[in-house]
């Protein structure tokens, strides 16, 4: 469960971060950049909760 | 990432960590991996482009700003974290004495709903994309923007409020899973914009064309709005960058995470954060303005004409529905905390009120001050001023630990004279505090440049003044 979940968690953050790359090289249009982005944000948020365990450090300072 | 019970800055708030809870450097660098991509950055990127800042001079000022951002924390912050392993309060408690400390927590307390209040406004921003709510940033400092959007701030500022109200723990958590992510959403906004500016090659990247027509924009709509070409040069670039987190680094605020750290070392780990949230992002957040303004010039003007930088917009019209989603998020997640810590400052001067009383408090100072647009659109001096306020502290913590023993003075004096306040302290503290507000706000000086001389004055005043005002204590 715990391999299967991250594995979505690489697909889908291959999904945020790929795409892009293919819209410079002019090999995608905009659109379907913006729907994998989406389908990945989805996958991202509904598997790592699964897997991701807490941070070392909870910081309750303010950043910018 | 990892399964072990995580360490709380609120734990040994009024102790040593102790052997047992002292962590490796891996740690901090995944903590402050996700640690500086807030909502705040898809503000900062645009406002260097709308206030004239070269993208050659932005690519080499935020490095260098941000490599001296480092170095403070390695060669500043760390040493004293690992030598007294105190939390920055009860550092300050031993030194100022705990009524001073109070009256510290609540001005830092009210700058933090400032700050909360511009994540509030940014947050807004995107969630008035889908509804067609426009951003309308007035001419007057204390001018509202048109009704829906203000109400719009309300409703977001009483949910987050809600959510802090209820604890940090778990804003924490979600703030936790969703920092790769919101890193790699600001990484391909910055690369769609790049397609669409039609940048094909390093050399179209570095010459920067798409950059200076841009800019060539924001001044020709100031000349046509009656206003001087704005200017933002190299050294103001290098000292933002540097001292964005002035509070954090010079102002010792980051002790309190510090402390935990096994050896010195771990104090290069911000470098992560600083490059990733205040360079990379940045850079992308600003090539999002740049590319509107290229592709819809239109929707980058405000009310009087003059160039806005819209965060929800600008990312909706890279990666749409995610480009929202992340700057609702990062908004979130980052004005969460500060609010909840707003409340904690302000609960520790009345020790009796409820914590969720005093946090729906602060969520209510923030989300006034987030209907006021421009506290966002000015962020750049804000921040500034934040460091102004809170910076010189730390040299008073720097004074303390390094230099009055050799002048035969007393360390931690207020902890040995049993007073609750330093007066050493407070008037090291509070004049050239006043000295650089009157600089910013009458004078004009762009507010970062108070930082570092005000740090100074107050670190020479507070040894200075310990000459005349310690006694002999048992």
């Amino acid at each position: 469960m715990r391999t299967a979940t991250q594995i979505i968690s690489l697909i889908s953050f291959c999904a945020v971060s790929l795409p892009c790359w293919l819209f410079l090289a002019g090999r995608l249009d905009l659109e379907t950049v913006q729907w994998l982005a989406c389908l990945g944000t989805i996958g991202w948020f509904v598997a790592t909760p699964i897997w991701m365990g807490r941070s070392a450090i909870v910081d309750g300072e303010p950043t910018i | 990432m990892t399964e072990e019970a995580p360490t709380s800055s609120g734990e040994f708030e009024r102790e040593a960590v102790p052997e047992s809870a002292l962590l490796g450097s891996g740690k901090f660098w995944g903590m402050y991996a996700g640690e500086h991509a807030a909502g705040t950055e898809f503000m900062i990127g645009p406002l260097f482009l709308a206030a004239g800042a070269s993208l050659q001079d932005l690519i080499l000022g935020l490095l260098l700003g941000n490599l001296l951002a480092v170095l403070t924390w390695r060669y500043l912050v760390t040493p004293i974290a690992v030598a007294k392993r105190l939390t920055l309060y009860y550092q300050l408690e031993r030194i100022a004495g705990g009524s001073l400390v109070k009256f510290y927590n609540v001005i830092s307390g009210l700058l933090f709903c400032f700050l909360a209040g511009a994540m509030i406004t940014v947050s807004a921003t995107a969630i008035g994309v889908p509804f067609n709510i426009a951003f309308d940033v007035p001419p007057a400092m204390l001018g509202l923007s048109n009704p829906a959007f203000t109400l719009l701030v309300v409703l977001v500022g009483g949910v987050i409020a809600a959510v802090a109200a209820g604890g940090y723990e778990r804003v924490a958590r979600v703030a936790n899973i969703a920092a790769p992510w919101m890193i790699v959403v600001f990484a391909a906004c910055g690369i769609v914009s790049l397609a669409q500016l039609e940048v094909s090659s390093f050399a179209s990247l570095w010459e920067g064309t798409f950059w200076t027509d841009a800019i060539a924009f924001v001044r020709a709509k100031e000349a046509a709005a009656g206003k001087p070409p704005t200017v933002f040069g190299f050294g103001q670039i290098v000292i933002f960058a540097w001292l964005c987190n002035g509070a954090m680094h010079f102002g010792m605020a980051d002790l309190t995470i510090f402390r935990f750290a096994r050896n010195p070392a771990s104090g290069w780990a911000p470098a992560i954060g600083m490059f990733l949230g205040h360079y990379m992002a940045w850079i992308a957040a600003g090539l999002l303005l740049a590319a509107l303004i290229k592709l819809q010039p239109a929707a980058t003007l405000n009310a009087t004409g003059e160039v806005t930088a819209n965060p929800g917009l600008l990312a909706y019209e890279a990666l749409g529905w995610t480009g929202i989603a992340c700057v609702v998020i990062a908004g979130w997640t980052t004005a969460n905390p500060t609010i909840y810590r707003a409340g904690l400052a302000f609960q520790g001067v009345l020790p009796r009120s409820s914590p969720v009383v005093m946090t729906l408090f602060a969520g209510a100072v923030a989300t006034i001050a987030g209907a006021f647009p421009n506290l966002s659109a000015k962020l750049l001096g804000f921040v500034g001023t934040y460091g102004t306020v809170l910076g010189p502290m730390g040299a008073v913590i720097f004074v303390d630990f390094y230099l009055m023993r050799k002048f035969g003075l007393r360390d931690e004096y207020a902890l040995h004279s049993k007073t609750s306040i330093n007066s050493a302290v407070l008037i090291a503290w509070l004049l050239p505090v006043v000295v650089g507000l009157y600089l910013i706000f009458v004078q004009g000086v762009f507010a970062a440049y108070a930082v570092i001389p005000c740090w100074f004055a107050c670190g020479a005043l507070y040894l200075l003044l310990s000459k005349f005002v310690q006694r002999p204590t048992t």
